[in-house]
């Protein structure tokens, strides 16, 4: 059991309770190579301090080596990277060894304070679940049990989270306390057994809230009880987000420890006291054999005893309170030890060099080997002879720190007790309460009231009542605390405190030298005596770098925090912060911490990986792709698709051989000779009813609606407010009351929303409804001379003759295989076209058979880019494509659809100076003058003679390309865009910078072919 | 996430609304006897305090219905929600929203 | 071992009491402050000013922005202001003798539609014959730029492209605005914290000084560069503001090995993402849909930006989340700031920056500077005056912008 050197080592079990081991299970992990032994419930870091191995990578600037501190999340130097158990699954960096589990062929290599992202992606299943419960209770420790036994047995609905793997929190750490005269441990796995039975009652262990939000919604991250880096069974998730809305919130998150700032207080064999106690207690490891404890307060008493028990030798307990507590008294008295009182541990001897960058050494280099402590005068400075004892461990308790993010992140306030030397609820978050140790609770019996007492009155305010029945156990007085805040090194000058001695200048005084602090005439406060007190140990941050910040002129803590990067590495301050906050306040010789500033804390209370926060939306399932129910004809037919909004649509149908320049000048020649067939069900629907309806209309179209006839259609222009073109589309009116208006596929949605907004919120007492039938309806179109042909045998009820059957008018029918439609005469392209509209139960049907009787005509599937050739050619705008927010209908050519006669929204902005101009930029035809080159998308234009000297200063330029296509019609590239004072421009040549060259390009109508518009009839 | 309390449905998660900014900004009755300065004011210009402020909401994935609301930009909560169309209430003697059930029993810390 | 960041200055302010009058107040000490008190005593040899700060100076977007640097913006008003300001980000290093870490790594911004496309080419052209280095990148390209990037067809929205402007970037905010502080405060500058505006007086329609919590101070000229609380000084001053104040957020993960070599932003896909110098990934997330001063947001924008990270970034997946905060971003309707006198005589405003203020901060404080000195505005914010709403001359650049960012 014993080593030759003095280190660690596990205990037997007639020693120590191991509450969280289980012997019969033992395993082995692997840790720079070398093999670890360990049992099942162990964290890797209780399995390496069992094997007498508590050094781990060296700090991150400063390659000082560095030792296991804690035993929790709040650990700051102990972060590992764990390789991925199966290849292809990434390995996982910066994970506190004291946060995973000890799992049978781990393997795992200290960092030094930065992680490594493994290429390798992350496919493991991360869920995300919701819940609403009554009483959400954080924290499966005494309090928090107590909180979830007496709200569930009234009948709320309660959950109990716990980021532990076993119920009991701070007990865990224990070995005889007792609770209702029960072994504490043993009742908190009875209590949550009876809880579990119960029905509404729901447990969740390795589960940590990571952030609490409005109205108590608290997200956590459960993890799975699978090892951390193997894959989880196929179809079980790795982690879950659980998303929880509670009526109440009971926070029982404990407290965490804070060390001691004295010279070279990040030696390797310097830990947290709460640590070394869980260690021994839990998982049966011994820190090492003769151990020092150093104090503020009661809390290492209960080590003391356990330490004895364990036959552990301590060679003294250093207290910084003058006079021992009652607690401290009866300890040292139990075991015999010596009690150092008004005194402070001072320094240490370590072993070995400083320098930790060999890592494949001795586990234990750099640790401490002796430790020295002097008595302390009022201020926490040494007085008198120091006195130095050999340890391998020096256990430490600065104080407690209530662990209050949760409630911080909701905008809680703290108050600085005094008693307690640390920050508590000032006053609960409305709808929560903050039981036990996190609320400053020092006693067993004292947490335990406060959740039972917490845990029924929450279940009372959600209406669920029942008995009160409070668990007891030991509830003493707590004992004094005596913090110090800053230890100055023995032999240093006059330290920092004390009326005497030198300090920063108050801010109301005017400053007589710049310098305040470090090294002007103040040797006290000059760097090099603090240069190895350490505040925040994985920043590599001492109280030096704080004296800097301050003499810098600082004084805010968060400037400080900024300054040095207290607070801001992978523990986010656990331990840290509030020294920094004693620091400061010492320096600046205020009273307390919070004269510093108070915390404020930011989710998530520890770190979570992105995947698993992303969750199921990876892949397929990042957004919904929606398709139409004509789909699989088109990916039978070896469509390319394009992204339009959330849809996918069809760009072209490539035949074997074809790229897409190929495909589209075919199908576009199809549809101007022959005829085509698109499907068109995305284009937004949107039935429009009620006596007021054409009113509406009129109101929000620029165009007029009201004396559109029934049984006919009208192409629609619509703007925002500012007199911005947003949308267009069709809108037939199928009755007196009622009209289906179509929009962009990208833009029904946002045209919904803004019928609905104008009507609830303007009008609210016009008679009008509004349904989107988007989904209700499939939309064929079918363009082309021959589409009355095919229209005429799909549709044989119909009179589809040019005289009976006029442009813009619908008509509804029977089609030959029995489906009912409503057909419409409109065209994008230019072309007799009709637009053949059927309920989407018979879409592909539908299809099919338009696709079969056009067979005998060459009818020809066309995507969205014929399309949008087809429609270039004849000027037609799209909108979002050709405009882009600033474009009013006049600057797009359509003056003639803004009505003269009646005001609608938008209508007003077009007075304003800016939007009345006549050189705006007009929408344009665009030719390029070679008759060979296409032009980009995106392209610029300037005018002929601009010179191209933009290092010179901005070239002036006069428009951009919108549209730009290869026309089979017309055999040559074309375009569209928008000119400054485009309209008056017809002729002009212009120029395109395109590579290093400049294309000459014609200003043209934006109307290619047919002017006149004789296509239209067939 | 807050809690916002649908007149028609109750309360429901804040993912479920769009916002809908200021309330109480009518349409211009007469646009064209306003100068563009005014014009403007109506176009672009809104309230935009550090407290409470009377905005509207729309149920988007519910019931799609447009409601007011006074709510306290600084801490978020809801003071009160009233009718579309209707005056806001003075908020010092509304009765909070309904979704503060949780809240009705009484005990609540101050 | 972790490079140790560069050392601070061992002084950099002092901490005076506020002077009964000045010739200029700076309301606001955040970076737009700053520098607008940098070029008013630098350019203007106004140096009787002070910059009056409600709490901590720089504690507001300054303290928590992501820190992109660009000025590959669609509009020529918009070109003009943001490249002055990066060619003044190129000068300010050694003009204020400190290293902020100004890493000219070049930004990318991606393109997920044909839309995406068409809008970067257009972008591009217009940025370079604007003097703004800009090219478009195929999907190869991008790869090659930033090796980390998915550019595969196995995600929703696959990567169609990028436009690339090479002397993007990111630099420290903190240490930008300690480095004009120091600078300031070197020249006479008063720089006092802890002061708040709660009112202003008023000679006729003339400002000539600031209600404080530490009592009233004379100025013969009054500048606001308070971001998102802009509104509530305009309110006190008797005037109103075309911006709406919203939360945005954003998050950083713990230290890692350097993987990511640039920026990169998207808005289809929506996020944007640097690596700063110390290790940690930077990432902004979307601005919460509503009005809000309380530098806080949804937990749900949180995870859609994961998402999104997730998806273009598959090496990110088993980063942490470390820490998320929120800001309060002073948005306008055209995504375009203001810089501009106001209906007060010798009352000025910088406002309107949105999510995009950090980029500006030395142009912002250029042209404010010019502004309040002069009285005028600077040919480069002339487009950036109150009456662009009035005269619907607006310079909407969501595009660029879109993503909050």
């Amino acid at each position: 059991m014993t080593a030759h050197r003095l280190t660690g080592y596990r205990v037997d079990p007639d020693l120590s309770p191991g509450h969280g081991i289980d012997r019969d299970a033992g395993i082995t992990v692997t840790v720079d190579g070398a093999s670890v032994p360990a049992f099942t419930g162990d964290s890797i870091a209780s399995a390496l301090i069992a094997s007498g191995r508590l050094g781990c990578g060296p700090s991150i600037h400063m390659s000082r080596p560095r030792g296991i501190l804690a035993a929790g999340v709040e650990e700051p130097n102990a972060l590992l990277r764990i390789e991925a158990r199966t290849p292809g699954a990434p390995s996982e960096s910066m994970l506190p060894a004291t946060t995973v589990d000890a799992v049978d062929g781990l393997s795992a290599h200290w960092l030094q304070g930065m992680g490594v992202l493994d290429p390798a992606g992350d496919d493991a299943y991360y869920d995300r679940k919701y819940v609403h419960t009554d009483v959400l209770v954080v924290g499966a420790g005494p309090a928090g049990i107590a909180a979830a036994r007496e709200a569930s047995k009234t009948g709320a609905r309660t959950v109990l989270l716990d980021e532990q793997s076993a119920p009991g929190g701070s007990l865990l750490s224990g070995r005889d306390e007792t609770i209702d005269d029960t072994e504490a441990v043993a009742w908190a796995c009875a209590a949550l057994d009876r809880l579990t039975a119960q029905p509404d009652f729901t447990y969740m262990r390795r589960t940590t809230a990571i952030g609490s939000y409005d109205a108590n919604y608290v997200v956590a991250v459960e993890r799975s009880a699978a090892d951390v880096a193997a894959p989880a069974s196929a179809g079980v998730a790795r982690a879950r987000i659980w998303h929880i809305r509670a009526k109440r919130v009971v926070l029982a998150t404990g407290a965490h420890e804070r060390p001691l700032v004295f010279a070279d207080n990040d030696r390797p064999g310097i830990m947290l006291a709460g640590a070394v106690r869980t260690y021994l207690n839990r998982y049966a490891a011994a820190a090492g054999q003769r151990i020092v404890l150093a104090t503020t307060n009661d809390s290492v008493y209960a080590l003391l005893e356990d330490l004895h028990t364990a036959g552990i030798a301590v060679p003294v307990v250093v207290d910084s309170r003058p006079e021992p507590s009652d607690r401290a008294r009866a300890a040292l008295e139990a075991t015999g030890a010596r009690g150092v009182f008004g005194a402070a541990v001072v320094g240490t001897s370590a072993n070995g060099q400083a320098d930790a960058s060999d890592t494949g050494g001795t586990a234990d280099r750099g640790r401490v080997t002796a430790v020295s402590f002097a008595s302390v005068d009022g201020s926490g400075r040494p007085a008198g002879a120091v006195e130095t004892v050999p340890a391998d461990t020096l256990a430490v308790s600065g104080g407690h720190s209530p662990v209050l993010h949760l409630h911080t992140q909701r905008q809680g306030r703290t108050r600085w007790d005094e008693a307690f030397a640390g920050f508590v609820p000032e006053a609960p978050v409305s709808g929560q309460s903050v039981v036990g140790s996190a609320n400053g609770a020092v006693s067993l019996g004292t947490a335990l009231e406060q959740g039972a007492h917490a845990g029924h009155a929450a279940a009372a305010e959600t209406g669920a009542r029942g008995p009160l029945v409070v668990p007891t156990a030991s509830a003493s007085a707590p004992g004094p605390v005596h913090p110090l805040w800053l230890i100055a090194s023995p032999g240093a000058p006059a330290g920092p405190h004390g009326p005497t001695a030198p300090r920063a200048p108050a801010d109301s005084e005017a400053p007589t030298t710049a310098q305040p602090l470090a090294g002007n005439g103040t040797p006290a406060l000059a760097p090099e005596h603090w240069a190895s007190h350490f505040v925040d140990l994985q920043r590599d941050q001492t109280v030096a770098d704080v004296l800097r910040a301050v003499g810098a002129g600082m004084r805010s803590v968060e400037h400080i925090k900024r300054y040095t990067s207290i607070s801001t590495a992978n523990d986010q301050g656990k331990t840290s912060s509030v020294n920094a906050m004693g620091v400061i306040a010492s320096l600046l010789e205020d009273a307390d911490p919070a004269s510093v500033g108070t915390s404020t804390n930011r989710p998530p209370y520890t770190p979570v990986a992105f995947a698993a926060l992303a969750g199921r939306r990876r892949g397929d399932l990042y957004e919904p792709a929606r398709v139409t129910n004509i789909q699989p004809w088109h990916v039978a037919h070896g469509a390319e698709f394009e992204d339009v909004g959330q849809w996918k649509r069809p760009r072209y149908f490539p035949r074997a051989g074809e790229d897409m320049d190929a495909a589209v000048l075919r199908e576009c020649a199809a549809v101007r000779t022959s005829v085509g067939f698109q499907d068109a069900s995305t284009l937004g629907k949107i039935e429009i009813r009620g006596a007021d309806a054409p009113e509406f209309l009129n109101r929000i179209y620029t165009n007029g609606f009201k004396k559109l006839a029934v049984g006919k259609g009208r192409y629609g222009l619509m703007c925002g407010a500012d007199g911005m073109l947003f949308d267009d589309g069709v809108t037939m009116r199928l009755a007196e009351d009622r009209f289906l208006m179509t929009t962009t596929t990208g833009g029904a949605a946002g045209v919904l929303d803004w019928l609905e907004e104008w009507h609830q919120t303007e009008w609210p007492d016009m008679d009008v409804l509004f349904t989107s039938v988007t989904e209700q309806w499939n939309t064929i179109a079918v363009a082309g001379p021959r589409s009355r042909d095919v229209i005429a045998t799909i549709a044989p009820d119909i009179d589809v003759a040019n005289e009976s059957f006029g442009f813009m008018e619908f008509r509804e029918t029977q089609l030959s295989n029995g489906i009912p439609a409503r057909i419409c005469r409109i065209s994008f392209s230019g072309e007799l076209a009709f637009e053949v509209n059927v309920p989407t139960f018979y879409g592909l049907a539908a299809w099919e058979l338009v696709d079969d009787t056009g067979q005998e005509f060459g009818i020809t599937p066309y995507g969205t880019e014929t399309m949008h050739v087809l429609r270039a050619e004849k000027g037609l705008v799209i909108i979002g494509q050709d405009t882009d927010g600033t474009v009013t209908p006049q600057d797009a050519g359509m003056g003639w659809a803004v009505s003269k006669l009646k005001d609608f929204v938008g209508k007003r902005s077009f007075q304003r100076t800016d939007t009345a101009r006549p050189d705006r930029k007009h929408f344009v035809g665009v030719l390029p003058v070679d008759g060979v080159t296409r032009l980009d998308e995106g392209a610029q234009l300037i005018a002929a003679g601009t010179p191209v000297t933009p290092e010179a200063g901005p070239v002036p330029m006069i428009g951009h390309v919108t549209s730009s296509y290869l026309s089979a019609e017309l055999g040559r590239p074309f375009g569209l865009a928008l000119v400054e004072n485009g309209f008056n421009r017809m002729g002009e040549i212009v120029r395109s910078p395109v590579g290093g060259t400049l294309v000459d390009v014609e200003i043209t109508s934006s109307v290619f072919i047919d002017p006149e518009g004789k296509r239209r009839d067939g | 996430m807050l809690l916002i309390d649908c007149p028609h449905c109750g309360p429901r998660d804040e993912v479920e609304f769009h916002y809908g900014g200021q309330a109480h900004v009518p349409y211009p009755v007469d646009p064209y006897a306003l100068s563009d300065r005014a014009w403007a004011e109506f176009l672009f210009y809104r309230d935009n305090p550090r407290g409470p402020f009377a905005e509207r909401w729309v149920h988007a994935v519910g019931c799609r219905k447009w409601f007011n609301a006074i709510r306290d930009t600084v801490t978020y909560e809801f003071l009160a929600v009233y009718p579309m169309g209707s005056p806001p209430p003075n908020t010092s003697t509304a009765s909070p929203p309904a979704h503060d059930s949780a809240h009705d029993s009484g005990s609540d810390p101050s | 071992m972790a490079d140790q960041l560069p050392e601070h200055p061992a002084f950099l302010w002092r901490n005076p009491d506020p002077k009964p009058s000045y010739d200029a107040v700076i309301v606001g000490g955040g970076g737009h402050g700053l520098a607008t008190a940098y070029y008013l005593a630098k350019n203007h040899g106004m140096t009787n000013i002070a910059i009056l700060e409600r709490g901590w100076l720089a504690g507001g977007n300054m303290a928590r922005n992501t820190t992109i640097i660009r000025s590959n913006y669609l509009w020529d008003e918009s070109a003009a202001i943001y490249e002055h300001s990066i060619r003044l980000w190129e000068q300010l290093p050694e003009e204020l003798d400190y290293d902020f870490l100004f890493s000219q790594r070049g930004v990318l911004n991606l393109a997920h539609t044909l839309q995406d496309v068409r809008e970067s080419r257009r972008r591009v052209n217009a940025n370079q014959l604007n003097g703004v280095d800009a090219e478009f990148l195929e999907p190869d390209q991008v790869k090659e730029a930033c090796p980390i990037i998915n550019v595969s067809d196995d995600i929703r929205y696959p990567v169609m492209g990028a436009t690339y402007q090479p002397r993007a970037g990111i630099a420290k905010h903190d240490h930008v605005a300690w480095a004009f502080a120091r600078a300031i405060d070197a020249m006479g500058v008063d720089i006092i914290q802890n002061c708040e505006v709660t009112g202003f007086v008023k000679d006729g329609n003339r400002v000539v000084g600031v209600e404080t919590n530490r009592g009233r101070i004379g100025a013969g000229k009054v500048g606001l560069a308070a971001a998102g609380h802009s509104s509530v000084l305009a309110d006190q001053a008797g005037f109103r503001l075309p911006i709406q104040s919203r939360p945005l957020q954003a998050l950083v993960s713990e230290l890692f090995e350097p993987v990511h070599p640039t920026v990169v932003m998207s808005n289809h896909v929506h996020v944007y993402v640097s690596q700063a110098h110390k290790g940690e990934l930077v990432l902004g997330a979307g601005v919460d849909a509503y009005n809000g001063y309380g530098q806080r947001g949804g937990f749900h924008i949180i995870e859609d930006q994961m998402a999104a990270a997730v998806e273009l970034f598959p090496i990110f997946s088993r980063a942490h989340l470390l820490r998320t905060w929120g800001g309060v971003v002073d948005t306008t309707f055209d995504a375009s700031p203001i810089i501009s006198p106001t209906p007060i005589d010798e009352l000025y405003v910088n406002c309107g920056w949105g999510t995009g203020g950090f980029k500006g901060t030395p142009g912002a404080g250029y042209t404010f500077a010019h502004t309040i000195a002069t009285g005028a505005p600077h040919p480069l914010n002339e487009p950036f005056l109150l009456d662009r709403f009035e005269t619907g001359h607006l310079i909407d650049e969501h595009g660029a912008a879109g993503v909050a960012h």
